[in-house]
């Protein structure tokens, strides 16, 4: 028998899912999971709405806490205007959250790990939200890399490294969730695998040692909960954030 | 900046590290890690549909119909809180007319019986006092008699006892006279 040796990065390749018909289309096991927590979500809302309760029931409260904490980080963080973009703020959020809860149990797939994926999602943002600027201000959305009260002759220093702040934008977006699933999920993957390294090599006294990166692993279980939720919200909040900026230019 | 150069650092730093393709994330060369992007495009599309169409609003027509509902209640019961304090008035302002009502009444009824009780004290009063002025002309009319009868009788007796003294008879209106002196010196007297 070989020795195990710890695969941390293998969880993250691609292959093609749901069957054949999968295969044909290049559907992935990204994509499961993706199609996975759109459903939960729609389900979510679909039992959430069942009663319509005055006083609401566990789906329906759920469902009801998600909605209005993302419409007051709306509406706080960009305005009154931010009615506007509460659903497209609510289903970026909901889906990374969802991804990011789907990722953390064994055998299913972290999308938001694949810079791919976070990058395409940043840079939507990104592109959407410098589109929301020139339609709200037209051109007058440049005068955004300008800032105010400053000195004339310090404008072609910080002109340029305004621009070159906002162009990162997507990057720092897409990066931070990636990095922080990946992260987690490669540190879990490197303490099980330790665990059989262990085992394998010292018998029943590494069985034994081993219950020290179990039980790391026990920990890092709630610190990446911790992570998911507070990277699908950062990501949310930074696109609000961004959406303000679109809107109101300071 | 800095976190931002931080941030491009540790993308940067891992990146460069697993570049060689052992990083599945960084394998472009996997048709599969663009295409995952082209469906999760069409998901989110979807999903995003779904929820800004259907569940977004209906889930929004639930919490305003409770906002409206607990707003209506609160109206509710803030308009009976005030009927109930008009009642309160209504009662106190009954309660204070009837308890004026009945003091005048009482008031009244004490005049009245006062100014009866009056009424008949003077009426006893003329009553007594005509008895009594009735009674003062009776005794005066009795005195008056009575003095009538007692001038004869002093004149009989002043004639009888100047008959023994002197053994004369006196003129009858001169005795007469006489008495009636006296008797008007008395009543001076």
């Amino acid at each position: 028998m070989a020795a195990p040796t710890i695969d941390a990065l293998g969880q993250f390749s691609l292959t093609t899912g749901l069957g054949p018909i999968g295969r044909a289309v290049n559907f992935t096991n990204s994509n499961e999971a993706m199609l996975a927590a759109a459903v939960i979500i729609v389900a979510l809302f679909a039992f959430g709405l069942k009663a319509r309760a005055l006083v609401p029931g566990r789906v329906q409260a759920l469902v009801e806490v998600l909605y209005e904490f993302v419409h007051n980080m709306c509406v706080d963080t960009i305005g009154e205007e931010g009615k506007r973009f509460f659903p497209l703020v609510f289903t970026i959020f909901s889906f990374i959250l969802l991804g990011n809860l789907i990722g953390l149990f064994p055998y299913f797939f972290a999308f938001t790990s694949h810079i791919a994926v976070t990058l395409a999602l940043a840079l939507f943002v990104f592109l959407f939200s410098t589109a929301v600027g020139f339609y709200v201000h037209g051109f007058g959305f440049l005068k955004f890399f300008v800032p105010a009260g400053v000195p004339v002759w310090l404008l072609p220093l910080l002109v340029p490294i305004e621009i070159i702040s906002y162009l990162s934008r997507p990057v720092s977006l897409s990066v931070r969730l990636f990095a922080n699933m990946t992260a987690g999920h490669v540190m879990w993957e490197v303490f099980a695998g330790f665990m059989l390294i262990l085992t394998a090599g010292f018998g029943v006294f590494g069985a034994v040692a081993s219950i020290i990166p179990l039980g790391l692993n026990v920990a890092l279980a709630a610190l990446e909960l911790l992570v998911a939720l507070l990277q699908a919200y950062v990501f949310a909040i930074l696109t609000c954030l961004y959406l303000h900026d679109a809107v109101h230019m300071h | 900046m800095r976190q931002l150069s931080i941030a491009l650092l540790l993308a940067l730093a891992p990146s460069a590290a697993f570049a060689d393709g052992e990083m599945p994330q960084m394998d472009f060369s996997n048709p599969l890690t663009l295409d995952q992007v082209f469906w999760m495009a069409v998901i989110v599309v979807v999903l995003y549909l779904l929820l800004s169409r259907w569940g977004l609003p209906q889930m929004g027509k639930v919490l305003e119909n409770r906002a409206a509902v607990i707003a209506r209640d609160l109206a509710a019961a803030r308009a009976a809180k005030q009927e109930a304090d008009r009642a309160v008035a209504l009662l106190t302002a009954t309660l204070a007319s009837a308890r004026a009502n009945a003091q005048a009444e009482v008031a009244k009824a004490v005049a009245d019986a006062k100014a009866e009780a009056t009424a008949k004290a003077a009426t006893l009063n003329a009553a007594l006092d005509a008895k009594l002025a009735e009674a003062e002309v009776r005794i005066n009319a009795a005195r008056n008699a009575a003095m009538a009868a007692i001038k004869p009788v002093a004149a009989e007796a002043a004639g009888s006892m100047l008959v023994k003294l002197t053994g004369s008879a006196p003129a009858h209106d001169e005795l007469i006279r006489r008495v009636d002196d006296a008797l008007a010196m008395r009543k001076a007297a």
